[in-house]
């Protein structure tokens, strides 16, 4: 028997509804280099999907290819039953996709301040949603009117994260946040992700460091060469130390 | 719902970057050092012209530098702008010779701010023009994009000549702008006052815009980062053209007042200011309007002294300027962080 | 043998072969094809352009380079042997040679001094440098005038060989006095055609198959060990010689120097029409630029005269077509040829021989 497909997994395992993006056979080239050789991915709708992969993997190709910062060359990228493989960076962001990109995400020169209101679109602030983010990151009121260039990397990743929640999103993309981050700054920064899983919005998480997603995501997918290899319910690879070691080359007492 | 986030852990912050003050602190004392090799009437006038004559350039680079440093865009012809500008304003100025000739104050720049206001539209809408005609085909080939708007500055200063002939045109004064007044022995023009006044209140509405509105908070994003912005759902190609326009039309504006500083307009005015206008924006910091116009003064007030104390130097006093502003920081006086 | 003194570099392109070799013959009879001192005086002005716009080519299609003070080392070369002449009362062969040294060393040292200070930033600043400083070096030779004869420039006599006066024959050759104008057109041709080969030979050598690697991509040059700024320079260095060599020679044609022929923004935008139409990074595409451009220049405007007339009765189109207004309809050709044209005429030859032989 033909081994399954990682879509075809992932379908068999989860609940019926439809998933929230899918990504079918998608090939992305820059330049004369081919990153992307056919993914497939699906992000069930609702709860925290992790995306795997060592280092040139494709994972964050991937999510500038969701958001139309990067073009792809071939396959179809489907967003909440719409195609939006073609469509232009501002229009995926519209569609209610939000990106928190690996560095470089806040603006240096506008305050925190600035940076939120940026992200509210459709005019001021809601003081509402914005003490509710507060409850996830207290120090942000503390530097309201700071310029966010000064602020330490965690506390600027807290920015973009934040600047993502501001307006209501469908999917929040987010590539590997706790790189470079003190142990302390990133055991704060999952916990804010666990409960932002107990909102209706669907995350979809890169990052290099198996241990520090294993208690946060549902599903999880791995990346090699520009391919997944790998996809299924992160409860089944945080067992399965044979798979890890396969995938990850790592084994359960690893901490990085 | 509260996260526990240790709050002994949420660090201070990194000691709040010091205002960058170095650079304002320039302008005040390249003029307070010339001061003693002069007397203090002729200090005065030298300033006053200097300061007018770094506005005029500062309203015309202001356009060029935050192009620059939104889109990436370096256009080389943006002294056509200049020359359109001023000779638009001929198309008022012109028929309304009596308003002009009139010793009233009011009636001069009625007429004046009528020339403005139509030259400002004409660059405007004809930098909208360019920029979706000449440049978008050429976005991120800097090579081609210098070509390109230098054959479009040929091709406009030559139109320019098409359709107003090829003398050079007249300009006078307005009369209640003619002559100076007196400051003690000091001469001040008129005219230079009204320059300065200009020029300030075109940095306000720029410092005002940039700084207390979305649209400027939108470009001062997109300095930085223009992938981020379109990744918070802005169409930033809509910005970028219209800041494009926006640029012209101020391009428009101090051609118009160049115009009438010289008092007589030919087609390539334009391009002869655009190499004093590179060492402005260099000088400044691509991208920074601050920058610009710390810039614009130093150049003419640093010019307007040499030409006074040492004529021979003064011919290349702005290639010494860059190359001292660029020695102390390379990237000009205030360089924005692109990625 | 052909291909060593192409230096492996041929046309590849029937047509082409066929308009260089019918250039190459007219430059060199043309003395004897056309009467009269215009056409002679058209023929020594392609030569030289020639080779000062395939310098240009040299930094601008094979190195990437966008400068704009390559008319000040065309201006420097031919300032150099007009003020040495102009300076002695009898003009002689030393004071050329004088002359052209002080000049080559001004070149090289301005040449490495913008390279070594400008080359290290990004290329949006080079261009603006390049411009500020060549338009400085313009103000100060008008200004200096008691040096460089001003706005007005110099005239000066050359040598006696080089001189109308001198004749080397009695009889005529051809129907052409073989006097010192023949004699200095040879000098100048002469010149211009070993420059060209030199050219010809250094973008084929392998330091020009390294300066074209790094145009197309400077970072993977540097990983590769190549010392980029290092080859620019030296690009930069090389250009800035051939440019003033060939406006030394074009001072020795003109016996005449000044900042409008020599030093101005005029020249500089020639050379860039000349280089994007004819075809940048191919050399040959200075050549026939060069020539299409200056019997354009030289003969169309009269053209444009006559029609111009024709048209009096319509006001704009009389005015736009007014031989004087002839910088319009170029700067159309140029704009137009950036987008549709970009390799140039040369390129657009041989990609039809590359289309034929596919077919």
């Amino acid at each position: 028997m033909a081994p399954l497909s990682p879509r075809d997994c992932l379908k068999t395992i989860l609940p019926m509804s439809e998933p929230i993006l899918t990504l079918s056979g998608v090939h992305t080239h820059i330049g004369q280099y081919h990153i992307l050789q056919g993914v497939d991915l699906v992000v069930p709708r609702g709860g925290l999907a992790v995306l795997l992969g060592r280092n040139g993997a494709g994972k964050t190709t991937t999510l500038r290819t969701i958001m139309g910062l990067w073009r792809a060359s071939r396959g179809s990228i489907v967003f909440d039953g719409r195609d939006i493989t073609r469509l232009s960076t501002p229009d995926i962001a519209r569609a209610g996709i939000a990106y928190v990109p690996e560095s470089m995400a806040v603006f240096s020169e506008l305050t925190v301040r600035e940076n939120l209101y940026l992200a509210a679109r459709s005019g001021p602030l809601d003081a509402a949603r914005v003490d509710w983010i507060c409850g996830f990151f207290p120090a942000l009121k503390k530097f309201w009117h700071t310029p966010a260039g000064n602020l330490s990397g965690g506390q600027k990743q807290m920015v973009a994260i934040a600047r993502a929640l501001v307006e209501p999103r469908k999917l929040l993309l987010v590539d590997e946040p706790t790189k470079g981050l003190a142990p302390a700054i990133i055991q704060s920064l999952m916990a804010a992700f666990r409960d932002l899983k107990d909102t209706s919005t669907t995350i979809l998480l890169v990052e290099q460091n198996f241990n520090f997603v294993r208690t946060l995501g549902d599903t999880v997918a791995v990346m090699d060469d520009g391919r997944v290899v790998h996809a299924g319910l992160m409860h089944d690879l945080s067992g399965d130390e044979a798979l890890q070691q396969r995938l990850l080359g790592l084994s359960l007492d690893a901490h990085q | 719902m509260s996260a526990t986030l240790p709050l002994a852990q949420a660090d201070a912050p990194l000691p709040a970057a010091r205002r960058d003050v170095a650079p304002l602190l320039l302008v005040p004392v390249v003029a307070l050092a010339a001061l003693p090799f002069m007397s203090l009437p002729t200090w005065i006038t030298l300033t006053v012209a200097g300061l007018a004559m770094g506005m005029m350039i500062f309203i015309m680079a202001s356009g060029l530098t935050l192009v620059f440093g939104l889109m990436s865009v370096l256009n080389f012809g943006h002294g056509a702008f200049v020359s359109v500008g001023a000779f638009t304003a001929t198309l008022v100025l012109l028929p309304m010779r009596g308003w002009l000739e009139m010793d009233s104050l009011p009636a001069n720049l009625g007429a004046l701010g009528l020339a403005v206001l139509l030259a400002m539209l004409v660059t405007a809408i004809l930098g909208w023009v360019f920029e979706r005609v000449v440049i978008m085909p050429v976005y991120g080939q800097h090579l081609k994009q210098i070509l390109v708007t230098m054959g479009g500055m040929i091709v406009s200063e030559q139109a320019i000549n098409v359709i107003w002939g090829a003398e050079q045109i007249a300009l006078p004064l307005p009369a209640a702008l003619r002559g100076a007044v007196f400051l003690g022995d000091a001469a001040i023009e008129k005219y230079r006052l009204l320059a300065v006044v200009v020029g300030l209140a075109v940095f306000a509405v720029l410092f005002i815009t940039l700084n207390r509105t979305r649209i400027g908070l939108l470009i001062r994003a997109g300095v930085e980062n223009g992938e981020m912005v379109e990744a918070l759902g802005y169409r930033i190609r809509r910005l970028f053209v219209g800041v494009f326009a926006a640029g012209s039309a101020l391009a428009g504006l101090g051609g118009v007042m160049w115009g009438l500083y010289k008092e007589t307009l030919v087609a390539h005015m334009g391009s002869e200011i655009m190499v004093l206008t590179f060492i402005v924006i260099i000088i400044g910091g691509l991208g920074s309007v601050g920058g610009c116009f710390i810039g614009s003064l130093l150049i003419a007030l640093v010019g307007n002294y040499a030409g006074f104390l040492a004529p021979k130097v003064a011919l290349v006093s702005n290639i010494v300027l860059m190359i001292a502003v660029l020695l102390w920081r390379p990237a000009g006086l205030y360089a924005k962080g692109r990625n | 043998m052909l291909m060593s003194l192409f230096s492996g570099d041929l046309p590849r392109s029937r047509a082409l072969s066929a308009i260089l070799f019918a250039i190459l013959l007219g430059l060199l009879f043309a003395p004897f094809l056309f009467a009269g001192a215009r056409p002679l005086n058209t023929a020594a002005t392609i030569c030289v352009y020639i080779v000062l716009v395939a310098s240009y080519d040299l930094l601008l299609g094979y190195t990437g380079i966008v400068s704009f003070a390559h008319t000040m080392f065309y201006g420097i070369g031919a300032y150099g042997v007009g003020i040495a002449l102009s300076s002695t009362d009898e003009p002689t062969w030393r004071a050329i040679v004088v002359g052209l040294v002080a000049a080559l060393a001004l070149t090289v040292m301005l040449a490495l001094v913008i390279g070594l200070f400008a080359l290290r930033v990004r290329a949006i600043f080079y261009a603006m440098i390049t411009l500020a400083v060549a338009s400085s070096f313009s103000v100060l030779a008008s200004q200096l005038s008691d040096f460089t004869g001003g706005e007005d420039g110099r005239t000066f006599s050359v040598p006696e060989l080089l001189s109308p006066g001198f004749t080397l024959l009695d009889d005529e050759l051809f129907g052409r006095a073989v006097d010192g104008r023949l004699i200095t057109y040879y000098i100048v041709f002469a010149g211009c055609l070993l420059l060209f080969l030199f050219l010809l030979r250094l973008v084929n050598s392998p330091f020009g198959r390294v300066l074209q690697a790094i145009r197309e991509n400077e970072f993977r040059a540097e990983a590769l060990g190549y010392r980029t700024v290092v080859y620019r320079v030296w690009a930069n260095v090389l250009a800035a010689v051939v440019a003033a060599l060939a406006g030394a020679l074009m001072a020795l044609w003109l016996r005449y120097v000044g900042p409008k022929t020599s030093l101005g923004f005029e020249v500089m935008t020639d050379i860039l029409l000349i280089v994007v139409i004819g075809g940048m990074g191919t050399m040959y595409g200075a050549v026939v630029g060069a020539t299409l451009f200056i019997l354009a220049q030289n003969y169309l405007k009269t053209l444009m005269g006559q029609a111009s007339e024709m048209l009096s009765g319509v006001p704009l189109l009389a005015a736009a077509l007014h031989p004087d207004r002839w910088m319009l309809w170029l700067g159309v050709l140029f704009i137009l040829s950036i987008y549709f044209f970009p390799i140039g005429i040369v390129g657009k030859l041989r990609l039809a021989r590359l289309a034929r032989l596919a077919r």
